[in-house]
């Protein structure tokens, strides 16, 4: 059994294809990340297994209903935190949460019930008859993610949760994304902070160019991908060091900007040799769900 | 979705409630300006312009204009509703996005800001046909036949100012609209004066406008008789706007669910 089935998806805007062949699958209770710079096709994924766009090619079963004839059935059973803020500003928390529901055909009386437990998820018991604008940047997206709980949906579709956030309110955000995991709750949600995936998701998948590049659980992707050591060597001498030294010391070294990135099995002998030198600094890590995404995603800016 | 004909289902009553909900919460200034209106017309122009003029086709100017006004408000109302508001609720707050991310269609949207946009244009309409009562410049019982034609000549202006929003990409776009075929209508359409004062070419072309077809029927209905070919002016009202309806939902879903 799956929440979501994804197969074959292609999607073109003039001859460009922005979704280019996707296949995944969503497993009940799960949280699933997509992960991709910008203009990857994430977004676009998302409009087209909620049916709010027609694929070119490809199929989508979602909560199972197949989205192709009965998208507005399967939307009956999933929420949605979108990536741009679409409250209502015309009305307060309460109102909206109230109006919400009423889409979702639930009466007057099931929304008053539901009100109460979800102004507490969100944080925002106080503020309920608050108007929109009142409210923080990250009051707005509790608010936004209450409200895509009003039907008390199977499976929630997260389009960066977190992005515009400070760090206070992100994590926030992701200790009541962890609470509906344990609820039961499956999750996608569409990130560029590989930080929020690393923390938050069982499994994902990195897409660039309208494809899947890579799909697993992010401990598999460090490790099947990556060195699992990494050494960054900033300062005046990092150049010189990384020609003399550490090209040899390491399995891998790659220049971008003023930093030198070293990746290697062990890096002990990297660390006992930049240890003595004077003109450079260095930092020595783990590698991490950054060092695979920019591996697999190159390190060219993207608009 | 990939039907030609809209899927038409009661949901879209919630739309309606939506914009309902809110339009409560500013009822009172709202229903205030929809009777203001109509009384600065009529004694402005009713009173004022007319005291000086001869009697039109047999009632007073300002009776003759109260039939025509009964329309003109009418299309203004849907217009800016299905204009400047819906296009708030489509682009600037993304309410229409957040609306089909629920198990509502842009089926149900689009025919919901319709008919919400008809409903306000019936509520200016009526308050017109009060302020005649009110001014005693009501024929007869007929009058009430107006309010069906008030509802017609409002879906006909919220379709055509849907067409609008779904074309356009700011609110200044809509200036060209109502310099291109709002204002043409209410001066060259039988508002102010009878038709049959204009040269014969314009009054062809302003017999081709929607306008027009309204004001032929509202005009004798206020003042106590039944209008000549009424059924060939509910005709082409009707045409209008279900083809209006249906150019507007095209062209909006080519916009949204691109």
């Amino acid at each position: 059994m799956t929440h979501l089935a994804v197969s074959g998806l292609r999607k073109s805007y003039d001859g460009r294809e922005v979704v280019a062949g996707v296949d995944f699958e969503l497993a009940p209770g799960e949280c699933f990340g997509l992960l991709g710079p910008n203009g990857a096709g994430k977004t676009t994924t998302l409009r087209l297994v909620l049916g709010l766009t027609q694929p070119d090619a490809g199929s989508i079963t979602l909560l199972d209903h197949d989205v192709a004839t009965h998208a507005r059935e399967a939307r009956a059973r999933v929420g949605v935190v979108p990536q741009l803020d679409n409250l209502d500003p015309d009305f307060t928390v309460r109102e909206n949460l109230l109006v919400y529901g009423r889409y979702f055909g639930m009466t007057r009386a099931d929304v008053e019930r539901r009100i109460p437990e979800l102004l507490d998820y969100a944080g925002l018991t106080t503020r309920a008859d608050a108007r929109i604008q009142a409210l923080s940047g990250g009051m707005k997206r509790r608010l936004t993610l209450a409200r895509a709980l009003i039907n008390d949906a199977d499976l929630l579709f997260l389009d960066e949760p977190t992005t515009g956030l400070d760090p206070q309110a992100r994590h926030l955000i992701w200790e009541r994304l962890r609470q509906l995991m344990l609820r039961g709750k499956t999750l996608l949600l569409t990130t560029h902070f590989m930080e929020e995936a690393e923390r938050l998701c069982h499994r994902l998948a990195i897409m660039d160019h309208g494809r899947i590049i890579s799909i697993g659980t992010p401990r598999e992707l460090i490790a099947t991908t990556i060195e699992p050591e990494v050494i960054e060597v900033y300062g005046d001498g990092a150049d010189e060091w990384a020609a003399a030294a550490g090209s040899q010391l390491a399995l891998r070294c790659e220049k971008h900007g003023e930093t030198v990135f070293c990746y290697a099995r062990d890096a002990h002998a990297l660390v006992s040799d930049l240890a003595d030198r004077v003109n450079v600094r260095y930092l020595h890590r783990r590698a991490n769900l950054e060092d695979v995404f920019l591996k697999l995603t190159g390190r060219e800016l993207r608009d | 979705m990939k039907s030609g004909f809209p899927a038409i289902s009661l949901r879209f009553i919630h739309v309606w409630r939506r914009n309902l909900l809110v339009w409560r919460k500013l009822a009172v200034p709202s229903v205030l300006g929809n009777l203001a209106d109509p009384l600065l017309y009529m004694v402005g122009l009713g009173f004022g312009l007319g005291s000086m003029l001869p009697q039109m086709q047999g009632v007073s100017y300002v009776a003759f204009l109260a039939g025509g006004v009964v329309c003109s408000s009418t299309m203004m109302t849907a217009s800016f509703e299905a204009m400047y508001s819906a296009f708030s609720r489509m682009h600037v707050q993304r309410t229409w996005d957040a609306i089909i991310n629920a198990p509502l269609t842009l089926d149900d949207v689009v025919l919901g800001e319709l008919v919400w946009a008809a409903s306000k244009s019936v509520l200016s309409g009526c308050a017109v046909l009060v302020v005649a009562a009110a001014l005693g410049l009501v024929g007869s019982a007929l009058a009430l036949l107006i309010i069906p034609v008030i509802l017609l000549t409002g879906l006909v202006f919220a379709g055509l100012g849907l067409i609008i929003t779904a074309l356009s990409p700011s609110y200044d776009f809509f200036m060209y609209y109502f310099t291109l075929a709002i204002t043409p209508m209410m001066l060259l359409c039988g508002v102010f004066f009878p038709p049959e004062q204009l040269p014969s070419a314009v009054r062809a072309a302003a017999q081709v406008l929607p306008l027009s077809h309204a004001v032929a029927l509202s005009r004798p209905l206020m003042n106590g008789a039944l209008p000549d070919h009424a059924w060939l002016h509910v005709l082409v009202l009707a045409l209008y706007a279900g083809v209006s309806y249906g150019i507007a939902r095209h062209l909006l879903k080519k916009r949204i669910l691109k």
